[in-house]
């Protein structure tokens, strides 16, 4: 195994990590501040991703369907929140898991409705396609670069809405104590919708970015609404910091074991049972990861019990 | 109680009589679709015991249910090939006798649910909806990546297992089995749940601290149900892949435990014959809007949503009556 192929698997690692990250900060956000379970995460991710292809189709600019990404999954999220999501804040986990399982159908169907079974395609803009050499003479796509240094400036902006400011204030005192914050004369229910269609933007920006790299199609969303459950697990829930050292941690055993289990078990294996046991390990590497933080942190690795 | 009991007797001849009503008009594809409601309904009375009795949501039932699946896949699959599952240190051979196949579905899932729930009751609430969900994930990636048995192409075999007596490749036949089974499955659960076993399990889920204090162990007692209810659920993943003639990793995927967990509460959570109304309704559903649309899972979802955010008591809890409380 040579370096270079292993820094340029760790700089997919950092970038699905990075991506990871923006979905498990909405997530997180929406269960520490509002204790609810959101199943249907994974359709606003979709819906970005479909919003930013349709306009990118019509319009060709790229800018203009990372706008319509966000505008489009933070006015669904403000939409489910005002139907649906608002009647399920007192409810058990049960029913939040069930009626957002029922808001995935609900998506997943609706949009193959309004734009077929058949996936869609949104290009990586011209000055951003192509390899960029990186020092060390390493060759690597400058859009996932980019889209590396994107999820570290939202992550970075996200932690100063958090920290600085007056709705940063209003959520961290709603994850406190939500009566309390009621009683001071905070519209609490104006924070929520504000808080559900923050962390859908969120995932509607992943899902223009990361459907730039891979095909836009119905059902994108569940598989990595799995693995930011996983992330926001390992992290604990409803941490904004947890989220991003459990997405990265995510994002690299990922990738890295699917590159590195196989070549590890061919040193002492015959290479193609090395194979499948080593890509089979792989695969479920992140939720051995999730089983074994939990069982010496059983609320994660940030959680309060 | 009156009204339920009546209704949970109309619900259990209805299966039977929709097979007798489809043989006499000789409709096999009506037989195949009660066998299939029977066989989810099963599996939905071993959800139920850990979610209803036990108030455990596990996301992770598709697991069992997968791994019933794979005993039947995987030992029949061995048999048709005649090639031993096992040499050594002792001989395993491949079989296609329904019965041992059971057996084995039912001890594998049972030792899978004791490692899974040991390790997952150790924590509660959302952590434990998403622990289990990770299992389910990781069997479902193991599934796909292990190309012994198929991988993500999955397993056919090509004749149903044999049933002492009986002719298995009929469908009122193979029907009658599943049915059986079901009647089984739902008196022993009903037994247990007033077993003092069942009662002390009800406690647990209303108040662990009080069952603590009384002298008895939560987490044994929820461990304890969740290995029946995965067996129960392994038992209907025999069945399942049995009708199917095939096995795959969507039976391992989150998917199914979704959808095991959709119908347990559209029939009426922790009631005996919840999810064999549940059960039917889903295939009703999936047969009748499927016709209609192919994009039935909107409906599904709307009819979903509406239940969970205006009737709580599910299908026999709206049917039965408010006043009629699951415990």
């Amino acid at each position: 195994m040579s370096t270079i192929l292993l820094i340029e698997q760790v700089l997919n690692g950092l970038q699905s990590g990075v991506m990871l990250f923006l979905m498990a900060a909405g997530l997180t956000l929406i269960f520490g501040v509002m204790g609810l379970i959101n199943l249907a995460h994974g359709s606003l991710y979709m819906i970005g991703a479909f919003a930013a292809a349709a306009v990118a189709g019509a319009t060709g600019s790229f800018v203009l369907a990372l706008i319509a990404a966000l505008a489009a999954a933070a006015a669904a999220g403000a939409l489910v929140e005002l139907l649906v999501i608002r009647r399920l804040y007192d409810r058990d986990h049960l029913d939040q898991v069930l009626a957002t399982f029922a808001l995935i159908l609900i998506f997943s169907e609706g949009t193959r409705f309004v734009f077929g079974s058949f996936p869609l395609f949104l290009d990586v803009p011209a000055a951003l396609s192509g390899p960029i050499t990186l020092p060390g003479g390493i060759q690597y796509p400058l859009y996932r670069l980019v889209i590396i240094a994107v999820g570290l400036a939202v992550a970075a902006g996200l932690f100063l809405l958090i920290a600085r400011t007056r709705i940063g204030i209003q959520i961290r005192a709603g994850e406190a104590d939500r009566e309390m914050i009621a009683a001071l004369g905070i519209d609490i229910g104006r924070l929520y919708t504000l808080v559900f269609a923050l962390g859908a933007a969120l995932a509607g920006l992943a899902g223009a970015l990361v459907g730039a790299i891979q095909s836009v199609q119905v059902g994108m969303g569940e598989p990595v609404l799995i693995l930011a459950f996983v992330v926001i697990v390992i992290g604990g829930i409803g941490s904004i910091k947890g989220a991003l050292i459990g997405a990265l941690l995510v994002g690299l055993t990922d990738t890295l074991g699917g590159v590195l289990l196989p070549v590890l078990f061919s040193s002492f294996m015959d290479a193609s049972v090395a194979t499948s046991v080593g890509s089979s390990l792989a695969s479920m590497s992140i939720y051995i990861l999730m089983a074994g933080v939990l069982l010496f942190k059983p609320t994660g690795l940030f959680g309060e019990a | 109680m009156r009204r339920e009991a009546l209704l949970n007797l109309v619900l259990f001849a209805l299966l039977p009589a929709t097979a007798l009503i489809a043989l006499a008009l000789d409709e096999p594809f009506i037989i195949t679709l009660a066998t299939k409601a029977a066989i989810l309904a099963v599996a939905g009375v071993g959800l139920n015991i850990a979610l209803g009795l036990g108030g455990l949501v596990s996301f992770g039932h598709a697991a069992f249910f997968g791994l019933g699946g794979y005993a039947m896949g995987i030992l029949a699959s061995h048999a048709q090939s005649y090639v031993p599952l096992m040499e050594s240190p002792f001989l395993i051979e491949g079989t296609k006798s329904m019965l041992v196949i059971w057996c084995v579905a039912i001890v594998t899932s049972a030792l899978a649910a004791l490692a899974i729930g040991a390790l997952s009751l150790r924590t509660t609430g959302v952590y434990f909806i998403m622990i289990t969900l990770a299992f389910g994930q990781m069997l479902y990636y193991f599934a796909i990546s292990w190309p012994a048995y198929g991988g993500e192409d999955g397993l056919s075999i090509y004749v149903r297992n044999g049933f002492p007596g009986l002719n298995t490749l009929d469908p009122i036949q193979f029907f009658a089995i599943t049915f059986c089974v079901l009647a089984l499955v739902l008196f022993g659960a009903g037994r247990l749940a007033r077993s003092p076993f069942g009662l002390a399990l009800s406690a647990t889920r209303q108040n662990a601290v009080r069952v603590e204090t009384v002298g008895l162990a939560p987490y044994r007692l929820r461990l304890v149900a969740f290995v029946i209810s995965g067996a129960v659920t392994g038992l209907a993943g025999a069945l399942f892949a049995d009708l199917n003639r095939f096995v795959s990793p969507t039976m391992f995927s989150w998917q199914t435990s979704g959808e095991i967990m959709v119908f347990v509460i559209l029939g009426g959570v922790g009631r005996l014959f919840g999810p064999v109304a549940g059960a039917a309704l889903f295939i009703l559903l999936e047969h009748v809007l499927g016709g209609l649309s192919d994009y039935w899972h909107v409906y599904l979802g709307v009819l979903l949503l509406l239940v969970v955010l205006f009737a709580r008591g599910g299908m026999i809890g709206t049917l039965a009556g408010r006043e009629v409380a699951h415990d």
